[in-house]
């Protein structure tokens, strides 16, 4: 059996490895397994790769394998499970960017696709500017997550969409001409920075709600990069994992949008609050409710039953264990304690889960939005821990605000409400929530984490 | 050959659109990260064209770029996955397993 054929045969044991977990991947019970089986079969393509007759520059090839370990493995062991989603756009990315890359390398190496076949110059060219998107795309989602670049989105208005329509016919521009037989070193590096500044300036005016979909987004079109690059390789493990990951990726961010009422065309064309609606200012010159720790602690001592509704700013203070210890100290005194999470809370479907499950909370005291909703007519105190935009009634009620049409908590129905929140300013999607200015509703400022500890003291003072 | 590749690019979208039929909101990113490190197979793209000949001094640097963004896509998308799936506890085994899992997270 000649060697190519194992090579093709050990591909087809590493489709079928994908296929097998991804399906896992889609189930509770089975994700942990599916992952793994997914990484074996990245094993055997790669082992399969490395088989290919006459391969050689066998010291590149371990240098770069030596740096991607010695950077991807601590990042990912290290990582705060809070700052989990911009690490996703930043593996996204760097895919894309290795697409972009080697689609620059054939091109040198091919003099400008000369006398290569006129699908491996499209292919190539396809995954170069779809790589290069992906990559600044991602590295600005990255930016805005980590907060070094402002989280609320920043467009140029008007002139938005005719500019990114340029950029894009620039791409396509460059590429025209490189398969008309162009082979201008500037010809390739124009079409990467087209592109570049094009991922740049699609994602820059997203607001961070939108965030989790615009990642998936872009790691839909990394998969699709990856499998032009498959095509121009003649390589069939890159076209059909790329591929696999390009329709998968597709339908998440479908899914993904759904959960928010949000249509993908709508999160591209520019973000929320981009109008600046008439809405924000209309409630300036109302007052909030302040409370203290002890007032908090005695409300909540004497109900019957508790929601907690967490949201970025527990993450970002790491308060899911002082909020745990706070819950099973009123469970001790008779209080039921909920949990409701909403399929966005935090910055990524899934966050707000995956925090607390680490804070040792009975999975079973996590309720979904449809579950938890009708309960809140019945809960007597609803305490908020960072979290904004998915409890705004201006969601249900008002038709101009951004955020409009988007499913929340209604937390505005339970008896009172107590929101922990650092200080006045607007959440996420940059718009002022009325449920502060709420009669029931009192404030209590701060950080989460001492907040939700002060609480806990004078619970255990009672 | 292209023909071929065609129907294989076409038939293996089909089954990506097919795998993910309903997804419980609470798995929307553990299968992200997940479908995120199987495009780190950009890696094989990386591996074949630095294997099968690269000349230049620039195009060798950007290849090892490459393959290094390929090895920590692929690498950093598992290990992160796996991360995220490992704080999920199934409904019903809470209390015993616990402790386990917490070693093996170490």
């Amino acid at each position: 059996m000649s060697r190519d054929v194992v090579i093709q045969l050990l591909y087809i044991v590493a489709f079928a490895l994908f296929i097998y977990g991804l399906m896992g991947l889609t189930g509770p019970r089975t994700a942990v397994r599916g992952n793994w089986i997914a990484a074996a079969g990245m094993g055997v393509a790669v082992v399969a790769t490395l088989l290919t007759p006459g391969m050689g520059n066998w010291w590149l090839i371990l240098l770069g394998v030596a740096i991607g370990t010695a950077v991807g493995v601590p990042s990912a062991k290290q990582v705060k499970m809070t700052a989990m989603p911009q690490m996703v756009a930043l593996f996204n990315g760097v895919g894309g960017g290795a697409v972009a890359l080697i689609a620059w390398v054939e091109f040198r190496e091919s003099h400008g696709f000369d006398g290569s076949p006129a699908h491996v110059a499209v292919a190539s060219l396809f995954s170069a500017i779809v790589g290069s998107i992906s990559f600044w795309g991602s590295l600005v989602a990255y930016g805005k997550l980590q907060e070094v670049i402002t989280g609320r989105p920043v467009g140029i208005g008007r002139l938005q969409q005719p500019l990114n329509l340029v950029l894009l016919l620039a791409s396509i521009a460059f590429a025209v001409v490189i398969i008309g037989g162009g082979d201008a070193q500037l010809l390739i590096i124009g079409l990467l920075v087209a592109s570049a500044v094009l991922g740049v300036m699609v994602v820059l005016p997203i607001g961070g709600a939108d965030m989790p979909v615009v990642i998936s987004l872009l790691n839909a079109l990394t998969g699709l990069s990856a499998a032009a690059m498959g095509l121009a390789l003649d390589n069939t493990a890159l076209i059909v994992a790329g591929m696999i990951v390009g329709a998968s990726g597709t339908i998440l961010t479908n899914l993904m949008a759904k959960a928010m009422n949000r249509s993908i065309p709508a999160i591209v064309a520019g973000g929320f609050g981009g109008g600046g609606s008439g809405t924000t200012q209309a409630t300036g010159d109302q007052t909030v409710r302040r409370t203290s720790a002890s007032d908090a602690a005695i409300q909540m001592a004497f109900a019957n039953q508790v929601i907690i509704v967490p949201g970025y700013g527990m993450a970002v203070a790491q308060a899911q264990h002082a909020v745990r210890e706070m819950a099973e100290l009123l469970e001790s005194r008779g209080v039921s304690v909920y949990y409701a999470i909403h399929p966005v809370a935090g910055r990524m479907p899934g966050h707000m889960n995956v925090l607390l499950a680490e804070a040792d909370v009975p999975y079973e005291r996590l309720k979904e939005m449809d579950d938890i909703n009708r309960e809140f007519a019945r809960t007597d105190v609803a305490m908020v821990i960072g979290a904004n935009d998915v409890t705004n009634p201006a969601a249900r009620t008002d038709q101009d605000s951004p955020i409009y049409g988007m499913p929340i908590l209604n937390v505005d129905e339970s008896r009172s409400v107590i929101v922990l929140k650092r200080g006045m300013a607007p959440g996420f999607a940059g718009v002022d929530n009325a449920l502060y200015f709420d009669p029931k509703t009192t404030m209590l400022f701060g950080d989460a984490k001492a907040s939700v500890a002060d609480v806990t003291e004078e619970l255990k003072a009672l | 050959m292209l023909v071929q590749n065609l129907a294989i690019l076409v038939l293996a979208g089909f089954v990506g659109f097919a795998v993910i039929s309903k997804v419980p909101n609470t798995l929307h990113t553990p299968l992200m990260s997940g479908t995120n490190a199987i495009h780190g197979i950009v890696l094989l793209g990386g591996l074949i064209v630095a294997g099968l000949g690269a000349e230049g001094v620039l195009d060798k640097i950007l290849l090892v770029i490459a393959i290094a963004f390929g090895t920590i896509n692929v690498i950093g998308g598992f290990l992160v996955t796996d991360r995220m799936l490992s704080m999920f506890k199934a409904p019903g085994r809470a209390g015993g397993s616990k402790t386990n899992q917490k070693k093996e997270q170490r």
